[in-house]
C-alpha cells in the first residue's frame, strides 16, 4: 500500500529550499504569568483554580490526566522525532496584564505591534474585512470582536473559558462529546491540561453573519499549548470558521496538543478553514513545531455538512487527521487539504470518514507538496459501518515532489461492512518536471515565479474552497514557504 | 539576428550536434529538414537553454553570447520555441498563463506590464489568427488539449509574445490537413522583416504552406546541405539517403 518515492533532482538550486528564512521568526516580550515547569494534579488544579472553573470541570480534566498517565505516545505514524518530555513543559502561561481588556484600544500596543507584523492588524480586520476575531496569544484570550453584532442574532463567539463561566450548561453537554476526554494520547493531555481556546454556538436557523476568525500564536517560550475549540451548530444553521496561525522561531521544539470539535444538528452546515504556518524549523531540523491536533466533526443530524479545508505549510511536524463521523441520514463530510513540507519537515496527515447514517457521503481531497528533505504521508480512512447503506466516498490524493530528496506516501484503510457502499480512491504521484519549469521559463517567467505558479496550480482545487480573502493568503503563504526552492 | 558557428553538443557522453554552421538574417525564414535522429529537436533545445548538455562552439544573437543567457533572458531577448510537446500545467489557468509570460517578459524589457483588461483585448485579436474562442483561455495551459489545439495553443502564445527568433520544432507532427491549414496560416500572417523564423520539420508538407526561405538538411549533426525551398521537393523525391555528413558515420541515433 505504501509508495516511498524520490524523484531525480532538477538542478542544484532546488535544495536551497529548505533554507528559506521562517518569515515571522522574531519574539515579543509581554509580562506572561507562568506556571512550574511538569505536569501533576496540582499543576491541573492550578490550572482549574485560574480559570474559576466548576468542579465538574476540573473533575473532568483530573478524569483524563488520571487516563493520560496509563497511555503512551503513539509510534505508528510516518514520522521520526526525539523524545517529548513531559515534565518539561510549561503548562499554564497568562500573557494578560492584570487590568481586564474591554476594548481594542486597551489591548497591550506591542501585542497590537506584532499582530501587525503578522499582517493581521486587529484594528483593520474590524473595520475592513467584517471578520470577528478572537486573538489567542499563548492560552489566554486578549481581545474579542463583534461580539455584539454577533449576539444580536444569538450567534455567541468567545474565548472557551468565558464560555465555561457564561453557558456552563452548554459546554457541560457537548464538551468531549465528539473527542472523548481518553480518545487518543495527546486530546487525552489536552483534555486534562487545556487552557483556553474558542466556542462557538449558532441557534438554531441562524445562518451567522460572518466568517468567525481565530488568529492562534505561540508566545512565551517553552509553553506547550493545549486550547480546545468546540462548535455547536444547531437545526439549519450555518457557520464559516476561519482559523489561521503564525509562531515565532524558537531553538526548542514545542508541542501544540489542540483539539477541535464541531456538532452539527439537522440540516445544519459547518465550514472550518485552517492556514497553519507556524514555525517549521531551521534547514537542519532544529527547532519548529510539533503539531499533534485532534480534530473531528460530528454530523449528528439529518443533511447535516460539516467540510474542512486546510492549508498547511508550517510545524516541523504534523500529526493530524481531521475527520467526520456521519452519524445523521444524509450527512455530507468533505475534507481538502493543501500540505506542504520543505527543509526537514514531516507531516502524517489525512483525514477520517466514518459513515453510520444511510445515505451519507463523504470527499476526500489531498494535495501534498514535498520540497528539500520534506516526508509528506497521506494516511485516511474511510470506515463504513453496517448501518449506512447507501453510504458513497471519493477520495483524491495527489502528490507533487520538488527535488530528489522529498519523499510521499500515501497509506489509505478502507473498511466497508455495507455491500451498498461505494468507494471511490485515485492516487498520483507527480515531480514538477523539468519539462513544465523550462515551458514556463521559456516564456520568460523567472524560474521561482514558475515553481510558484505550477503549485498553485496543483491546490487549486483545494483553494477555491477556502473563503476569499484565505485563499489569496494561502496562496501568498504558498509561494513565501517556496522561495529560495530554486534560483 | 542569429548566427551558430561550429555547436557541439552531448548528452550522458553521446555527441548529438556535431558543428553545426548555420546564419540567420532580420525577416528570414529557414527550415530545417533531416531524419529522425539527427540532431534537429536538439539544436532547438540547445538554443532556449534546456539544462543537461555539454556545449562547445557558439551562437551569436543580435551580437550577445544566447548561450551565456538563462531560458528566461533569451525569451526576453526575443527568442522563442513552439514546442514540439507541448506540457500540461494543471490548475494554471492558460490566460493567466499567457499574460504573466508577456508581462515577465515586458518586465524585464523594463517595459510597463499589461492590466488583465488591456491584456484580454491583445489575446482576444491574437486568438483569431488561430481561430481559437474564448474557452481555450479558461482551460489549464494545454491540459486536456488535443494534439492541434496544442499546436495551434503554442503559435497563439508567439502571436501574443511577438519574438524576434521564433523556432518551431514539428509544429506539423500529428497535425490534420485542417489544422495544419490552420497553424500554417497562423505562422504566415506573423512573418515579418523584424522577425526570423527556424521551422523544423520531418516532413516536406509543412512547408508547401510555410514557404521557406532557405532549406537546410541536418544529418548525424551536422548541416549536410542548404538551398532553397526546391531542395525540399528534391528531399520529398529522393529520401534522405546519401546525405552524408563532413565526417563522421551516418545514423546517429538520440
Amino acid at each position: 500500500m505504501t509508495a516511498p518515492t524520490t524523484t531525480p533532482g532538477i538542478s542544484d538550486e532546488v535544495r536551497e529550499l529548505a533554507n528559506q528564512e521562517y518569515q515571522y521568526g522574531f519574539v515579543t516580550d509581554l509580562e506572561t504569568e507562568v506556571a512550574p515547569r511538569g505536569l501533576n494534579e496540582d499543576i491541573i488544579r492550578l490550572i482549574s483554580a485560574k480559570k474559576n472553573e466548576p468542579e465538574w470541570l476540573l473533575e473532568w480534566r483530573l478524569k483524563a490526566y488520571r487516563h493520560w498517565t496509563t497511555l503512551t505516545a503513539p509510534t505508528w505514524q510516518h514520522v521520526s522525532y526525539g523524545p517529548v518530555d513531559y515534565q518539561d513543559i510549561i503548562y499554564y502561561a497568562d500573557p494578560r496584564p492584570k487590568k481586564q481588556v474591554s476594548s481594542m484600544d486597551e489591548v497591550d500596543p506591542e501585542l497590537r505591534a506584532m499582530f501587525d507584523k503578522l499582517g493581521i492588524s486587529l484594528g483593520e480586520q474590524e473595520r475592513l474585512s467584517g471578520v470577528a476575531v478572537d486573538a489567542i496569544v499563548d492560552s489566554v484570550s486578549v481581545a474579542t470582536t463583534f461580539t455584539e453584532k454577533l449576539a444580536e442574532v444569538g450567534v455567541i463567539f468567545c474565548s472557551f473559558s468565558e464560555a465555561v463561566q457564561k453557558y456552563p450548561d452548554l459546554v457541560r453537554r457537548y464538551l468531549g462529546s465528539v473527542v472523548p476526554h481518553n480518545d487518543n494520547f495527546f486530546a487525552c493531555l489536552n483534555s486534562a491540561v487545556f487552557t483556553d481556546g474558542s466556542f462557538c454556538y449558532i441557534p438554531k436557523g441562524v445562518q451567522c453573519p460572518m466568517e468567525l476568525s481565530t488568529y492562534f500564536r505561540i508566545n512565551a517560550a517553552d509553553t506547550g499549548q493545549f486550547e480546545r475549540t468546540l462548535i455547536i451548530a444547531e437545526e439549519g444553521s450555518y457557520v464559516s470558521y476561519l482559523e489561521g496561525c503564525t509562531a515565532p522561531a524558537r531553538d526548542k521544539n514545542q508541542l501544540h496538543a489542540a483539539v477541535v470539535e464541531l456538532v452539527a444538528l439537522d440540516d445544519a452546515q459547518i465550514k472550518y478553514s485552517t492556514v497553519q504556518n507556524w514555525y517549521p524549523g531551521d534547514a537542519d531540523g532544529n527547532g519548529g513545531i510539533y503539531n499533534f491536533v485532534t480534530k473531528r466533526g460530528m454530523a449528528s443530524g439529518r443533511n447535516s455538512k460539516i467540510s474542512w479545508t486546510q492549508v498547511e505549510t508550517g510545524s516541523a511536524i504534523t500529526w493530524k487527521y481531521p475527520g467526520v463521523i456521519l452519524k445523521g441520514d444524509n450527512s455530507v463530510g468533505e475534507f481538502y487539504s493543501v500540505a506542504l513540507t520543505a527543509r526537514r519537515q514531516q507531516a502524517d496527515t489525512g483525514s477520517k470518514m466514518v459513515h453510520i447514517g444511510k445515505n451519507t457521503t463523504s470527499t476526500i481531497i489531498s494535495k501534498a507538496i514535498s520540497a528539500g528533505h520534506g516526508q509528506n504521508t497521506y494516511r485516511g480512512l474511510v470506515d463504513m459501518r453496517h448501518s449506512a447503506a447507501g453510504a458513497r466516498n471519493f477520495t483524491q490524493c495527489d502528490s507533487l515532489l520538488i527535488g530528489k530528496d522529498s519523499g510521499a506516501h500515501t497509506l489509505p484503510y478502507i473498511n466497508v461492512k455495507n455491500q451498498t457502499g461505494q468507494v471511490e480512491h485515485e492516487a498520483s504521484t507527480s515531480k514538477i518536471g523539468e519539462e513544465q519549469l523550462l515551458y514556463c521559463r521559456q516564456r520568460g517567467i523567472p524560474e521561482e515565479e514558475a515553481v510558484s505558479m505550477i503549485v498553485n496550480g496543483f491546490c487549486r482545487e483545494v483553494f477555491r474552497m477556502l473563503p476569499m480573502e484565505f485563499a489569496v493568503e494561502a496562496q501568498k503563504l504558498l509561494t513565501v514557504s517556496l522561495e529560495g526552492s530554486v534560483g | 539576428m542569429l548566427k551558430i558557428e561550429e555547436l557541439h553538443a552531448s548528452i550522458d557522453n553521446k555527441e548529438i550536434l556535431r558543428g553545426v554552421n548555420l546564419d540567420l538574417k532580420a525577416g528570414e525564414v529557414h527550415a530545417i529538414m533531416g531524419p529522425n535522429g539527427s540532431g534537429k529537436s536538439t539544436l532547438a533545445s540547445v538554443l532556449i537553454g534546456r539544462e543537461g548538455y555539454e556545449i562547445s562552439g557558439s551562437a551569436t544573437y543580435e551580437g550577445q553570447d544566447l548561450l551565456a543567457l538563462s531560458p528566461e533572458e533569451r525569451a526576453a531577448a526575443g527568442v522563442f520555441l513552439a514546442f514540439q510537446h507541448p506540457v500540461e500545467i494543471p490548475g494554471v489557468g492558460n490566460m493567466y498563463f499567457m499574460r504573466t509570460a508577456l508581462n515577465s517578459l515586458r518586465r524585464q524589457r523594463g517595459e510597463e506590464e499589461l492590466d488583465a483588461v488591456d491584456f484580454l483585448t491583445l489575446a482576444q485579436e491574437r486568438m483569431k489568427l488561430v481561430e481559437m474562442d474564448q474557452t481555450f483561455m479558461s482551460r489549464a495551459v494545454n491540459e486536456g488539449f488535443s494534439g492541434g489545439e496544442k499546436k495551434r495553443n503554442e503559435i497563439l502564445q508567439m502571436a501574443i509574445l511577438e519574438p524576434k527568433l521564433a523556432i518551431l520544432d514539428e509544429t506539423d507532427s500529428g497535425l490534420d490537413i485542417d489544422a495544419l491549414r490552420v497553424v500554417a496560416n497562423g505562422v504566415n500572417a506573423l512573418r515579418s522583416e523584424g522577425r526570423t523564423m527556424l521551422v523544423i520539420t520531418h516532413h516536406q508538407r509543412l512547408l508547401d504552406y510555410i514557404v521557406p526561405d532557405f532549406v537546410h538538411v541536418m544529418a548525424a549533426g551536422q548541416i549536410v546541405r542548404s538551398g532553397d525551398k526546391d531542395l525540399a521537393h528534391e528531399l520529398e523525391a529522393n529520401g534522405y539517403e546519401g546525405l552524408t555528413p563532413r565526417s563522421a558515420k551516418v545514423g546517429a541515433t538520440v
